[in-house]
């Protein structure tokens, strides 16, 4: 993969396709996306996929490398082919956030991210928001806090509340709930979840 | 320095934050393991005629195709009764019953062999609702029955009766972490399982009986769970027996995690229930006679479904003295995925009925329902104020207390199965909590509001909690715990208690760090392993830490007095000072052991346990605790079944637009009893997540299903669980201080599952709102009150009037 611009353009297609492929299941077999790939390759981009291609992602700072498929989200690279696990899958559709990364500073549902998008931008996720084996704010505040039960949502959580603090040094709390919409909790973390991400933003301003 | 009480924070925090916490699809994978999903009946109910596997097995990639026969044990099994199939062999009863296992190198080939399996079935009959259960006499177990007084005569000769049915319905679970196993095969034909589960005895269990070992041949480790809420109580033993099972005949590590849509599809929920029932009542809305009938959905298998249908009949009392009664329960059989625990396991269900009736008799008499709670309550054993006002006043001026005696008054302690209600702060809770919530004046405000408003209502109610604690079956209010003292003075603490987030190993690590008066670091709890903790519990009914933390405190008293009689004999043994060797005064505290007539002479734990351990002094205990006194006969329908009550009251607030029907809750005020807590910040966490747990059921999670019973709400996109959105603006938590709690740990209280009911008390505050349109009669919602069924009861008033005025 050359410059990334280019790429953009040609994954989305690529994006489409691979979630054609996904949602119809028996319907659509390999075969009839490599016709429609071979068919569209004179006239648009090039086609990538669907064989795997390598793939290099910049996480948290660091160049990391994999063979996936042209298809496979952001989610499933780094938990599946770069081994950091700690950002979690639940729904795998956009719903619950418990999937939340950054890329270039916004968070985003990495389940809803190929990764070979992320090719060539800045990517975090939970294991880089500490700096060695200092927390970040909203981590410390999160412990203090309480803002957790079963963790599962928490990566997320934390992902879209430090988030937030990067680019709003003063929240409101309605800033911390907007910036949480889209996090679901079953444990019903919620309200301690704010006053972690409030307290948190206080800390960061001293 | 004592921990118990203090808001240590939870144990797995800071693998929480980092994002180093593993749950069980975090393991790495292991050389050659293999993933492994499973095909389901395409019929919620079918024979089945044939299935081809050949084309599957060819695809490449896959190493095991696997039916009902491959299996080398049982394929039946169940917590209850066995009537559970791990793979269909005969009739599917629920649509997506597993009918073949798979297991291959990858995710592709898993997709590409699961199109190639060809199953062929013969559709039978469908029963997916329980009024077509009861029409088909469809039922799980027999019809059981709790009843006192001639209940027919007392309705017979009361002022006023009513009568009338409510729909309450299911929950799905949604645990972010999905059901998930990992398995790898020992030898000999044993196993090590990695299971999300909150009972990792049941699926050892299971587990052994499907592969055909002993259950001392399978071992079975739960570090912890993204969520269980119930849902894994027996439903996670499914999984680990399909990856078992593959790790049994590949003789490779086996991982099966389910989607979140196959989960949500494919295993149980809350019980859905429908309750009919007749109430009798005088002008003040004290009832003097009750008659429900409930019937349960428990879908196609007894699972726990008889204990959920027990603890709603044992909850329809929920805070209020019935003297005439009669509930009775039937668990109906459907074609649906089996139905589960659900935190509150069946009362939620039972108390949304008294609820409703509570609410009903409210608007007949056109009362606030407030006061009519309040003249149904339980009394107060030790200061009763209507008994103390009976005695003090002989002039008797109220109505109602003079035409009773204090006897009787006093006799308003007993439940409809016979246990007396002690220690109630439910009268205190009915004092604050409506002062400090601003009942009286909000609805005054809320009253003229709705005279006032056209396109709004507004809507409240304060509805209370008794939640009964401990296991109605009387065998699982028992727990066991291992407690292990190394040289340098750490601790090694395991106990049946499975983590789901609710903090239990928190809990017991702060009460070993008191017990043996070491600092909380130096304790740390291992995985729940059923070969370190044998015959356990499932970690449900609010118990977890009442009952493991009684049994690590045990273990620990132990150790403490062994190492006392040691410390007094060898170490602080002065026969020159005149001072004779006394276990009882050494004492432990902030990691150090002295004898208390010589506070100076001090000693690191440490230290003492060096030489505990060279002088070879055992240093390891099992402790157990088995909860007294607690029993119930389910034929009769007496007993005592409850160690104690947790107790708790809430008043919600809710704001209706007459146009949409959207419904928004604007405040609610809570107030529990939980003892002395052992932990507040984690208690209260607890509190808050259960209501809102509770909010979401009664209010926005519907389970949708097809004519051919596929559930169709199964992800987020179209099943609604509470976000940020949904809390009300303003939320009060207060605790009560109450230290009177002498029968349980450390006089705490437990608190898991009661703050879920208090969710029920939004519902009533909408069914209060409804009032307001309705002019008088009696609103019919059923649970929940999505905003389209509160639309349809705003338009259903319109058109009456519309009707009315033409
Ligand atoms: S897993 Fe990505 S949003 Fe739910
Ligand atoms: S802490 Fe369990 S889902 Fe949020």
């Amino acid at each position: 993969m050359s410059t990334s611009s280019s790429n953009r353009g040609i994954s989305r297609r690529g994006f489409l396709k691979g979630a054609g492929v996904t949602a119809a299941g028996a319907a659509i077999g390999e075969s009839a996306v490599v016709a429609f790939a071979e068919e569209s390759a004179p006239k648009g981009p090039k086609i990538v996929g669907p064989k795997p291609l390598s793939v290099s992602l910049k996480v948290n700072g660091a160049e990391k490398s994999a063979a996936i498929e042209p298809r496979t989200t952001l989610a499933e690279a780094l938990r599946v082919n770069l081994d950091m696990t700690g950002t979690k899958i639940v729904c795998d559709r956009g719903a619950c956030s418990a999937c939340t990364v950054w890329i270039d500073g916004t968070p985003v549902n990495s389940c809803m991210t190929l990764a070979i998008d992320a090719q060539g931008k800045d990517i975090r996720t939970i294991e880089g928001l500490a700096m060695g084996d200092t927390l970040h704010p909203v981590q410390e505040q999160f412990i203090e806090h309480d803002a957790m039960q079963c963790g599962f949502c928490t990566p997320g959580m934390i992902m879209s509340c430090a988030a937030l603090l990067e680019h709003n040094k003063n929240p409101s709390l309605d800033d911390v709930k907007t910036a949480t919409s889209g996090n679901l909790c079953r444990c019903g973390t919620y309200p301690k979840v704010f006053d972690a991400t409030l307290a948190a933003a206080k800390m960061m301003k001293a | 320095m004592a921990y118990v009480g203090k808001d240590i924070p939870h144990d797995s925090a800071i693998g929480h934050v980092s994002g180093e916490s593993i749950f069980i699809d975090d393991i790495p994978p292991a050389r050659g393991e293999l993933l492994c999903d499973f095909v389901g009946s395409p019929a919620a109910h079918g024979k089945l005629i044939s299935v081809d596997i050949e084309e599957a097995k060819g695809v490449a990639g896959v190493v095991a195709v696997l039916v009902a026969k491959d299996i080398p044990g049982h394929n039946k099994f169940g917590p209850v009764v066995k009537d559970e199939r791990l793979l269909v062999d005969d009739v599917a009863e629920f649509l997506g019953a597993p009918i073949v296992l798979i297991a291959a190198e990858n995710r592709d080939a898993l997709r590409e062999a699961k199109k190639r399996v060809k199953v062929e079935m013969q559709p039978l009959k469908p029963i997916f609702s329980i009024d077509d259960a009861i029409a088909a006499k469809s039922f799980l177990g027999p019809q059981r029955v709790i009843a006192r007084g001639d209940v027919e005569k007392a309705i017979g000769s009361s002022e006023y009766t009513l009568e009338g049915a409510l729909e309450v319905g299911g929950q799905e679970h949604f645990y972010l972490e999905s059901q998930a196993a990992i398995v790898y095969p020992g030898e000999h034909g044993a196993v090590i399982v990695h299971s999300s589960t909150q009972h990792p005895t049941e699926v050892q269990s299971i587990v052994a009986e499907v592969i055909g070992v002993p259950f001392n041949k399978v071992t079975v480790i739960c570090k912890r769970m993204g969520g269980g809420f119930g849902g894994k109580e027996t439903q996670a033993a499914q999984p680990a027996a399909m990856a078992a099972l593959v790790a049994t005949l590949t003789k490779r590590p086996a991982r099966i995690v389910y989607n979140k849509d196959d989960d949500m599809r494919f295993t149980g929920k809350r019980h859905p229930f429908k309750s009919w029932y007749k109430v009798g009542f005088d002008k003040s809305g004290q009832i003097t006679a009750l008659s429900i009938d409930h019937y349960s959905n428990g879908g196609c298998t007894v699972d726990l479904s008889l204990a959920v249908l027990e603890r709603a009949m044992l909850h329809t009392d929920n805070a209020y003295y019935l003297p005439n009664v009669r509930i009775t329960g039937q668990v109906c059989k459907t074609n649906l995925p089996s139905n589960t625990a659900f935190r509150g396991f069946g009362g939620p269900q039972g108390v949304a009925n008294i609820e409703n009736i509570i609410e009903e008799i409210a608007i007949k008499l056109g009362k606030d329902s407030l006061e009519v709670r309040r003249c149904n309550l339980y009394g107060s054993e030790e200061i009763d104020p209507q008994i103390a006002q009976i005695h003090a006043d002989s002039e008797e001026k109220n109505l109602r207390k003079s035409a009773q005696s204090a006897d009787e008054i006093s006799s308003r302690l007993e439940t409809p199965y016979g246990q007396i209600v002690q220690n109630n702060t439910l009268p205190e809770i009915f004092e604050k909590l409506p002062a400090t919530s601003d009942y009286e004046k909000r609805r005054q405000e809320i009253e003229q509001f709705n005279r006032r408003n056209r396109w709004q209502l507004r809507g409240m109610s304060m509805t209370p909690v008794k939640f009964g604690i401990s296991f109605t079956k009387r065998t699982l209010n028992q727990a066991n715990a291992l407690v292990n003292i190394y040289t340098d003075g750490t601790v090694m603490v395991s106990t049946g208690g499975t983590e789901m987030g609710q903090g239990v190993n928190t809990r017991v690590r702060q009460i070993v760090a008191d017990e043996l008066g070491i600092s909380y670091d130096a304790v740390i709890m291992s995985a729940t392993n059923t070969d370190k903790n044998n015959n356990t519990s499932p970690t449900a009914a609010s118990s977890g830490t009442d009952l493991n933390g009684a049994a690590a405190a045990d273990a620990c008293g132990r150790l403490r007095n062994r190492l006392a009689e040691f410390a007094a004999d060898f170490v602080f043994n002065d026969g020159e000072a005149g001072i004779a060797a006394s276990a009882e005064n050494i004492a432990f505290e902030d990691g150090m052991v002295w004898d208390k007539r010589r506070p100076d002479h001090r000693m690191t734990f440490e230290q003492l346990v060096c030489r505990a351990y060279i002088e070879r002094v055992n240093l390891g205990e099992r402790g157990f605790y088995a909860t007294p006194g607690v029993d119930f006969n389910r034929e009769t329908g007496k007993g005592h079944p409850f160690l104690y009550y947790t107790n708790g009251a809430a008043v919600s607030e809710v704001l209706i637009d007459r146009l949409t029907g959207e419904m928004k809750v604007t405040r609610v005020d809570l107030l529990m009893d939980l003892g002395n807590m052992i932990n507040p910040g984690i208690d209260r966490g607890q509190v808050v997540g259960g209501f809102i747990q509770g909010l979401g059921w009664v209010t926005t999670e519907e389970l949708y299903y097809a004519a051919n019973g596929e559930l169709m709400s199964h992800s987020p996109t179209t099943y609604k669980i509470p976000n940020v959105g949904d809390l009300p603006p303003t939320f009060n938590v207060a605790l009560l201080d109450n230290s009177n709690n002498t029968v349980s740990l450390k006089r705490s209280k437990a608190m898991g599952e009661p703050p879920l009911l208090l969710g029920i008390s939004v519902w009533a505050a909408v069914k209060n709102a409804l009032s307001y349109a309705s002019e008088g009669e009696i609103p019919k919602l059923a649970l929940p009150s999505t905003g389209e069924r509160i639309l349809m009861a705003l338009t259903s008033y319109m058109k009456e009037r519309v009707a009315e005025s033409a």
